[in-house]
């Protein structure tokens, strides 16, 4: 029994006999950034405060590896609003884990220490 | 408007948005996608609070002492093959080819099941060393989101279970091949959020 | 067996809740009886309860906001009759762990059951409508939204019979609302039943965003939308980014409470700040998803009811855009005393002052919109200069206090109280009001009676300066909020007059359920048989009042923005009945909604009384219900053309029909068109 879709959707590789290619491509890259990630961590070749921007920036390029092979996302004219609520998706996401960083570093900062907080109770 | 382009939609000169409802696949497609990101936005929630909370140890143990590189680059390692080879069983489910299909979804599931069991045992070793949830705000936080990703892992595979009983009991039908697209979304996705969870919580660890 | 379920759980003791138990039991006992006894049962399983039906579902997510509208009221009718009272020594009727609940359920029930479901409501209804289409994206899950959204109310109202509320406030801040300083079941009525309409919520976001883009008529481009979707589409954006937040810092709060985890206390490294930090991140977009709707509905009331289009649509949108964007940058604002330092305050102050341009540029746009058109004073057009004036007022003391010294003095005074109540009450209940009086003819078919509209337009505005302009003062005289006593009797006189306003718009609200009671009596004087009561510019006018399931015979073909003013103006093209129809799929009914949200109430239930069998009992047949309609491959109904061509033909305007009784040629058509606006004193 053939299937019959009932339209292109988004994420569907158009050139589907190919479409393997493109999952095995993914997996190269990303375990490759995998393992660079995880020798980044550990070794001491790299300069150590420079160590967190690395693994940063492998993350997200494994990331993008994700989006553009396996979801095949891309920004196709077919594709615009996902690639748009992806960015939406993105900004949102940093604002709440960089907005609460930010945040809560200038509120721990300027907190009274605990034992000084419980002195000033009696 | 090129001739892939005109092949992919069969239509020439209209703009996307102006022709009117989109079919079906599509509409489930990108209603799922904006699911997904909604799942992202907890995930960067709970991410966030394990930011904020990781240096909050209690005098307790810290991720440096409790995590286990070796046992984590594995854990990734199963989870992104399960992602090549949940992409193999969709590939084959739009072929109709149904053996494929099962062969590739079983393995992609026993890669799950795989990490899942992966996963459990550090868990169990933690709580077993004195290392629980409640024993500081950075191991709550720690469980909270490493097992928030768990979880969805085991609903997705159960989700897949229940997927591969569908196609045994109704085919290759259009809303099967839909449910079986969203699937490799979801499960794509969930392995777009261990990235940062290996990098963030397992490389970060101080 | 029963976990922390036990007989002491129901307030005997309480005469006041007793009392109301007994009015709630026999009024909806009776309502059961008279439904039985008419034999209503079968259609309103087939009709309401199982419909997928937009239409349908809006409507009934407008009469949750209504029921819980009376909830959330008496318990601010009773917060300012105490407030009236307790001044110097004397000690009100109620006891601080009374009205500590009383304030927490009613900002609770305010703004997740009554604002929520009447903003979702409107959007649900008037949204496929306006582009053009048959129904939302996936109208199964709407059903399922609506369902758990109901579920969550059941078990709020449970709370005030069995066990108790949270005493924290409608957002439950820990460490108050960690286990060790409420150990009681409030805090987890309040967490459960926000869980499980927020899930609802959220999905009905993902259902209508995904409507807007994907899901419009041919033709109808982005440019050419009508602004209500416009600001449907930005408000439902802010729900898929910020409810996710919500539910997320509530599990967390829920691991604390229940598995004993350490996120949000004060003690092993907890850090109740950060709970804070995002729950706002939650909240500030919230107002903004109730708020941004309510722009819509007054959008669409100023364009029709002058005549004209509306001023300015690109920079409307433009500006809806922004206050969407720019809602994601001012959550700090809330708690500027919480001690992040001078330049965190800084920076989200001045976005705070921001955020007030663009809101600025749409009231322009709406005066604009007023000049120099032919205004006619109908209800709508009441709201919407009321909301005028109310909100600038509200956005004004907005702005004040986001300069963030100035907030040092009034934060968690009666100020704040007043202003957000000012801004509340102005975009979101006067643009309920003015969207349920616009739309009360298209989905019933006759208009609400207009005097007693105008009569609860003035209880309101009147209502709402006298109960609210007073604290202001109070609140700069060092007057906090949640007093349930205060010791200067000078305050007094305020906080009576404050009283008085509250009364007025009780009032306003039982005026409401009795115009619609005569409305619905005075039906067929007021029967709208052309589907356009209004001679609106949108094409949900375009079709019968009430419309066909299907909505459109045939999808129309957009041409510009207001695209049934540009079909009134090209002669009738559009109105011409087809001459021939074609068979349609609407989405066949379920029950799956209500069952799932029937397993819902006991898991929710269970979990907070701690009786895990039953819990599982909900988890599993929630499981089950969920199984079934998976596999269930039969989804729609085939509606034949000769039904469909027969429902149109009967429901024709009458000006399409000529006094044969047969219908009109395009010719005659257009003759009976000018004739019509000649007699009307020319185009309007």
């Amino acid at each position: 029994m053939q299937v019959q879709p009932e339209g292109q959707a988004p994420g569907v590789d158009p050139q589907e006999q190919h479409g393997a290619r493109s999952y095995l491509i993914g997996l190269g890259y990303a375990v490759a950034l995998t393992l660079a990630s995880f020798w980044a961590a550990t070794t001491s070749f790299v300069y150590a405060p420079a160590v967190p921007v690395l693994l940063a920036v492998l993350a997200i390029a494994q990331m993008g590896v994700h989006v553009a092979f396996f979801l095949h996302i891309s920004t196709a004219p077919d594709q615009t609003n996902n690639f748009l609520a992806l960015l939406f998706g993105v900004f949102v996401t940093a604002l709440v884990i960089f907005g609460s960083m930010i945040i809560m570093a200038n509120l721990n900062h300027m907190m009274v220490p605990m034992d000084q907080l419980m002195h000033m109770q009696r | 408007m090129s001739a892939a382009e005109q092949a992919l939609t069969g239509v020439s000169d209209i703009p996307l948005a102006l022709r009117g409802p989109a079919p079906v696949r599509v509409v489930a497609g990108f209603g799922f996608w904006l699911f997904l990101l909604s799942d992202i936005i907890i995930f960067a929630t709970l991410f966030a609070t394990y930011a904020v909370l990781s240096g909050a140890t209690a005098d307790g143990p810290s991720g440096v002492e409790l995590f286990d590189k070796r046992h984590v680059f594995l854990e990734t390692l199963c989870l992104l093959a399960s992602s090549v080879t949940c992409g193999f069983g969709l590939l084959a489910s739009y072929r109709a080819d149904a053996r494929a299909t099962y062969f590739w979804m079983a393995m992609t599931f026993l890669l799950g099941l795989c990490f899942l069991r992966m996963e459990g045992t550090e868990f169990a070793s933690m709580v077993a060393a004195g290392a629980g949830p409640s024993h500081s705000a950075f191991l709550s936080a720690f469980f909270t989101l490493v097992g928030t990703h768990g979880l969805h892992v085991s609903v997705g595979l159960i989700w897949l279970v229940i997927m591969l009983l569908q196609l045994a009991t109704l085919g290759f039908r259009p809303l099967i091949a839909r449910r079986f697209f969203c699937f490799a979304l979801f499960w794509h996705a969930l392995d777009i959020v261990w990235i940062g969870v290996f990098t963030i919580v397992y490389l970060g660890a101080k | 067996m029963f976990g922390r379920l036990s007989w002491s759980a129901i307030p005997f003791d309480q005469p006041i809740i007793m009392g109301t138990c007994a009015t709630v039991g026999a009024g909806l006992l009776g309502i059961f009886a008279l439904v039985t006894v008419k034999g209503w049962w079968p259609y309103l399983w087939r009709e309401w309860i199982t419909s997928v039906d937009h239409k349908r579902i809006g409507v009934m997510y407008m009469i949750l906001g209504l029921v819980m509208l009376v909830r959330g009221f008496s318990d601010a009718i009773m917060m300012r009759a105490q407030q009236a009272l307790a001044a110097g020594h004397a000690q009100g009727y109620l006891p601080p762990e009374h009205y500590d609940q009383i304030f927490s359920a009613h900002g609770t029930i305010m703004i997740f059951f009554v604002a929520m479901p009447f903003v979702v409501g409107l959007m649900n209804f008037a949204v496929p409508l306006q582009l053009g289409v048959r129904d939302v994206a996936f109208p199964r899950l709407n059903s399922v939204s609506f369902w758990i959204t109901a579920a969550g109310v059941l078990l709020v109202n449970l709370s005030l019979f069995v066990g108790e509320f949270a005493r924290t406030g409608w957002l439950a801040y820990p460490p108050l609302s960690e286990l060790a300083y409420s150990p009681g079941v409030g805090v987890d009525y309040y967490l459960w039943s926000l869980q499980l309409s927020g899930i609802g919520t959220l999905l009905s976001g993902i259902n209508l965003t995904t409507t807007i883009l994907k899901l419009r008529a041919p033709g109808m481009g982005y440019k050419r939308m009508p602004v209500f979707c416009w600001t449907a589409l930005a408000s439902n954006l802010l729900i898929v980014a910020s409810f996710p937040v919500l539910t997320a810092t509530f599990a967390m709060l829920l691991l604390d409470r229940y598995c004993g985890f350490h996120v949000f206390t004060n003690e092993l490294g907890g850090n109740p700040m950060m709970y804070i930090n995002l729950i706002w991140i939650w909240g500030h977009p919230e107002v903004y998803i109730l708020a941004i709707p309510g722009f819509g509905v007054f959008s669409e009331v100023v364009a029709t009811f002058s005549g004209k289009p509306l001023f300015g649509y690109r920079s409307m949108v433009l500006a809806t855009m922004a206050i969407c964007v720019l809602s994601f940058f001012v959550w700090l604002h809330h708690f500027f005393t919480m001690g992040a330092g001078a330049n965190v305050n800084a920076f989200f102050g001045i976005a705070t002052m921001l955020i007030a341009i663009p809101t600025g540029v749409k009231v322009f746009n709406w005066l604009f919109t007023l000049y120099g058109g032919r205004v006619r004073y109908t209800v709508p057009i009441y709201w919407t200069i009321g909301f005028m004036v109310t909100f600038v007022i509200g956005g004004m003391t907005g702005v004040l206090q986001a300069i963030p010294p100035a907030d040092f003095v009034l934060h968690n005074s009666l100020f704040l109280v007043a202003h957000f109540h000012n801004v509340v009450i102005g975009a979101v209940v006067f643009g309920v009001m003015a969207g349920m009086t616009y739309w009360f003819p298209k989905a019933f078919g006759f208009t609400l009676n207009e005097r007693l509209g105008k009569a609860v337009f003035w209880c309101w505005f009147i209502g709402f300066y006298l109960a609210f302009m007073p604290l202001y003062a109070l609140g700069l005289m060092g007057a906090t909020r949640r007093m349930q006593h205060y010791p200067n009797t000078h305050w007094q006189p305020l906080m009576l007059v404050a009283l008085a306003g509250a009364v007025v718009i009780l009032l306003g609200i039982t005026l409401t359920v009795v115009q619609i009671a005569v409305s619905i009596r005075q039906r067929h004087a007021n029967r709208d048989c052309t589907g356009d009561p209004w001679n609106a510019r949108t094409l949900e006018w375009s079709i019968p009042s009430p419309p066909p399931a299907w909505n459109f015979a045939q999808l129309p073909h957009v041409k510009s923005t207001d695209a049934f003013w540009r079909m009134k103006e090209e002669g009738s093209v559009g109105r011409t009945l087809p001459s021939s129809f074609e068979d349609l799929h609407v989405p066949r009914n379920t029950p799956v909604g209500f069952f799932l949200a029937f397993f819902a109430v006991i898991l929710g239930f269970a979990l907070i009384w701690r009786i895990y069998w039953l819990a599982g009992v909900g988890l599993v047949g929630a499981l089950a219900v969920a199984l079934i309609e998976f596999w269930k491959t039969d989804l729609e109904i085939r509606v034949p053309a000769q039904q469909i061509g027969s429902f149109e033909h009967a429901h024709a305007p009458p000006f399409l029909r000529a006094p044969s009784g047969d219908l009109e040629t395009v010719d005659e058509i257009a003759d009976d068109r000018d004739r019509v606006q000649a007699a009307s004193g020319g185009r309007s």
